[in-house]
């Protein structure tokens, strides 16, 4: 086994945890806090404003430079979308993404972090959002 | 909303900025949940393996997390059943047709300054907004 791809992989699951750290601390698994954020006509929480302009601060500050570079350190090249189009389905996919959001509180990174405290939720939740991908690659393939 | 809160909130983001951070310069990928997750299932042999190690580790940190930090979220007994489902339903269907999710689009998208990500993020943010003060005020759901 290469070195490289070793480390690469002690990097994923250190990211993993670096993010599901974040993810606790910023009050992300908690769906009563989001969407204390999302409903603007209750009891608002501006708290999860922070959240995303501490994490979209880091990474617009870093991409740029990180970017500039020919290859990531451990690889041969960044692994990036290039889809640049602006269309139906992206659209389509950002408001019923938004409607679930809005519904439950999660999103799919704190939806995860279930597992991390499993309770009813987990076994609605998860399973649910696993047929919601599989329907859709299953009907996008046809 | 006290200051406590909103300093853990700000340094949780940092922690997910930097986690973003790590993963593109070292393996050149974007911390996105929903296709990382997407991937386990639909990718190559190859391409499996660190999207199972990063999933175990953001289980494993927020675990850590709350055994460290404490405030772990009480379950809500009284949200319906049928509507967590119909929820995940779309939180997964939506993020596969969107290629992306909070993270994918909203920390890593607008961080490479990505138009569709921005327009992406900004339409699920207002339908998150919209839906949340129907189904609390409207609805009456958890109000």
């Amino acid at each position: 086994m290469k070195k490289n791809y070793l480390v690469s992989l002690i990097v994923s699951l250190f990211s993993g945890l670096v993010f599901g750290v974040g993810l606790v601390l910023s009050g992300m698994t908690n769906p009563d806090k989001v969407l204390n954020f999302l409903d603007v006509a209750g009891h608002w929480d501006p708290s999860l404003l922070f959240v995303l302009g501490g994490a979209v601060g880091v990474t617009v500050l870093s991409f740029r430079f990180i970017l500039r570079r020919k290859a990531p350190l451990l690889e041969d090249h960044f692994h990036l979308s290039d889809a640049k189009k602006i269309d139906g389905r992206l659209v389509a996919g950002a408001l019923v993404f938004g409607l679930g959001w809005g519904i439950s509180g999660y999103c799919p990174g704190p939806a995860l972090t279930l597992l991390a405290n499993p309770g009813w939720e987990t076994w609605i939740f998860l399973p649910a959002m696993l047929l919601g991908l599989f329907v859709h690659k299953a009907t996008s393939r046809l | 909303m006290n200051g406590a809160g909103l300093t853990a909130a700000l340094i949780g983001g940092l922690l997910i900025g930097s986690a973003a951070v790590l993963l593109l310069l070292f393996n050149g990928r974007i911390a996105g949940i929903s296709t990382i997750t997407a991937k386990l299932f639909f990718s190559v042999a190859g391409d499996r393996f660190w999207r199972v190690l990063f999933l175990l580790g953001l289980i494993g940190g927020a675990r850590i997390a709350y055994l460290v930090y404490g405030h772990v979220p009480l379950p809500r007994d009284s949200f319906p059943v049928w509507l967590l489902a119909v929820a995940g339903f779309l939180v997964g269907y939506g993020t596969s047709l969107g290629s992306g999710c909070t993270s994918g689009h909203g920390v890593c998208g607008l961080g490479r300054l990505s138009l569709r990500s921005l327009v992406a993020t900004c339409l699920f943010l207002l339908t998150g907004i919209v839906t949340a003060v129907l189904v609390r005020h409207v609805f009456g759901v958890l109000s």
